[in-house]
């Protein structure tokens, strides 16, 4: 048995540095324990990547495999993390409850969205660093501004977070899991992450081009294969994803 | 243990759609443990959900330890704990990782390791949520509700299906808190649970309060209570009833089997008992049978099953 004054009530939050680094520590652990996010975030990227580097298998145009392939994994390892699995957890977040109670627990709205873009973050800072060290052994041979591809980055990940939230916070759990996963495969296939968006025509390029998974993979190969500048243009189309799908998950998303 | 209402809601008016779930209910609840009866549908889980925050009333006050539960919300989550009926763990979550998560939201946090074995989540090791028992998860999510040492504690159905040693523990640990200090709100199906616990039972029906007081006010009201006795037949009814107080009824129900009705308290059993010795009456097998709770519940809600 307790001894009498245990549960004297004692009331307070804890600082809110405390709960959002808690709570984006919970997230990640729970995001690294999940074989099906694991598969999405960390083995297909990964397969894809070894796989098309050294089997010839779709024509990446003049120069070496990996040095085109390279900056599409990494697009696609930003939209798997923050599209693709953020979608699918929180939907299921929502679904079972957790969202619900969490909102009735000291932890605010905004901290518990900075503690999952926390998560995100350190997420993809991992799948960055398994993706380059591969790319490395593979050969690649990266140029550019580092700070251009720290702004891609950062710019997809908004625009990725804000679809993945607008997703989870308004279908049920099950259609989320099932359309997140189908985006997930048609991104893959049209959005120039292994595919050069040549192949889809001078008019099917010109659309898909718009696509956010497209501007960060264009924009990443400009980049680190190219050598080019500030991608102003796919930042600009990744930016306008970001505040349209940020707005909207504002507004449409459903905690319960 | 009766002070400032902790709970007190006015008017309350909430609807979904066109079914109106809430409907003009009113409600005050003090220190100690208030319990909230109700058939299914009857609108518990609104009204505390209103509590909680989570529902904008359509019309209506509801104030919580004085707080406005949707615009103060920020100064009231921290002083209450919460158990949802169900789920509200992540489902690959263990039970003492959940329970250590709520903990680092608090300031003043319960001592994780104690209160996992109080509760007998000890033995749920690496399971992860989704595969701890129906017990086991409704057991987490009662701890979930106290560990951050609140002022007052919200439980919807805490003990719903579980089993009986299970249900025992959360009555303890409910008894725990009342006696430390901390008010308890549970809503619940159990009269059993209701008599047990509770300093004070609101009966909900049709969204609104239709009765509420200590377990023994209730009881009281409604019908009254019976005191039954056997001697030898034939004894005069009519003394014993000149003994009574005036709106006690006395009757020969079968020979040697009497039944007095009225207000049955100590001073009654008392007056039965000395008339029968002055009339050198054995009174065998005397009892006083009890209005239970649940005898009023069902008058007040009706018998009938509802859809």
């Amino acid at each position: 048995m307790t001894t009498a004054g245990t549960y004297t009530p004692q009331p307070g939050a804890a600082p809110l540095p405390r709960m959002i680094a808690a709570q984006a520590a919970l997230e990640t652990k729970m995001l690294l324990r999940n074989g099906e996010q694991l598969l999405l975030t960390v083995v297909i990227p990964t397969l894809l990547l070894v796989l098309f580097s050294s089997v010839d298998i779709v024509d990446t145009g003049k120069g070496e495999a990996v040095d085109f392939l390279t900056p599409g994994i990494l697009a696609l390892a930003v939209m798997s993390t923050a599209f693709t699995g953020q979608a699918i957890a929180t939907g299921f977040e929502r679904r079972y409850g957790v969202l619900k109670r969490l909102a009735a627990s000291p932890l605010p709205r905004w901290a518990l969205m900075t503690a999952k873009t926390a998560s995100v973050l350190v997420t993809e800072v991992l799948q960055v660093i398994l993706l380059t060290v591969i790319a490395f052994a593979l050969g690649w041979s990266p140029h550019g501004n580092p700070g251009a591809v720290l702004l891609l980055l950062v710019l997809g990940t908004a625009a990725f977070s804000g679809l993945g939230l607008l997703m989870a916070g308004t279908l049920k759990a099950e259609a989320t899991l099932a359309a997140a996963n189908l985006v997930f495969l048609l991104l893959l296939v049209g959005g120039g992450v292994v595919v050069p968006l040549e192949k889809f025509g001078p008019a099917g390029q010109h659309v898909l081009g718009l696509l956010p998974i497209s501007a960060l993979s264009n924009g990443l190969r400009d980049v680190l294969q190219h050598g080019a500048g500030v991608p102003w243009g796919d930042l600009g189309i990744l930016a306008a994803w970001a505040v349209v799908a940020l707005a909207a998950a504002g507004k449409f998303f459903r905690w319960e | 243990m009766r002070s400032e209402p902790v709970v007190q809601v006015q008017a309350l008016v909430k609807r979904y759609g066109a079914k109106t779930a809430v409907n003009g209910l009113d409600l005050v609840a003090g220190a100690g443990v208030t319990a909230v009866l109700g058939p299914n549908g009857a609108g518990k889980t609104t009204t505390v959900e209103t509590c909680e925050g989570y529902r904008k009333p359509d019309s209506g006050t509801v104030r919580v330890l004085g707080l406005d539960p949707v615009r103060q919300s920020a100064e009231l989550r921290p002083r209450i704990g919460v158990m949802l009926q169900s789920g509200g763990v992540y489902s690959g979550a263990r039970a003492d990782e959940m329970l250590r998560h709520v903990a680092k939201l608090h300031a003043h946090p319960l001592d994780v390791d104690a209160l996992v074995e109080r509760l007998g989540l000890g033995g749920c090791g690496r399971t992860s949520y989704r595969r701890l028992s129906g017990g086991q998860q409704q057991r987490l999510a009662l701890a979930m509700a106290v560990v951050g040492r609140p002022e007052l504690v919200f439980l919807d159905e805490p003990t719903a299906g579980l089993d009986p040693q299970a249900r025992r523990a959360t009555w303890d640990l409910v008894r725990d808190l009342r006696a430390d200090g901390v008010s308890v709100i549970l809503t619940t199906h159990y009269m059993e649970e209701a008599e047990q616990l509770a300093d004070d039972v609101a009966i909900i029906d049709g969204g609104k309060v239709i009765a509420q007081g200590s377990p023994e006010e209730l009881c009281k009201g409604g019908a009254e209570n019976t005191l039954r006795f056997t001697g030898r037949p034939g004894l005069d009814v009519g003394s014993l009833l000149k003994a009574l107080p005036a709106d006690c009824t006395a009757a020969e129900l079968t020979p040697g089997g009497y039944r007095v009705a009225g207000k049955v308290d100590p001073q009654l059993l008392a007056t039965v008992t000395s008339w029968c010795a002055q009339h050198g009456v054995m009174p065998d097998r005397i009892s006083v049978e009890r209005h239970t709770l649940e005898d009023v519940f069902l008058e007040l809600t009706g018998k009938e099953l509802r859809s």
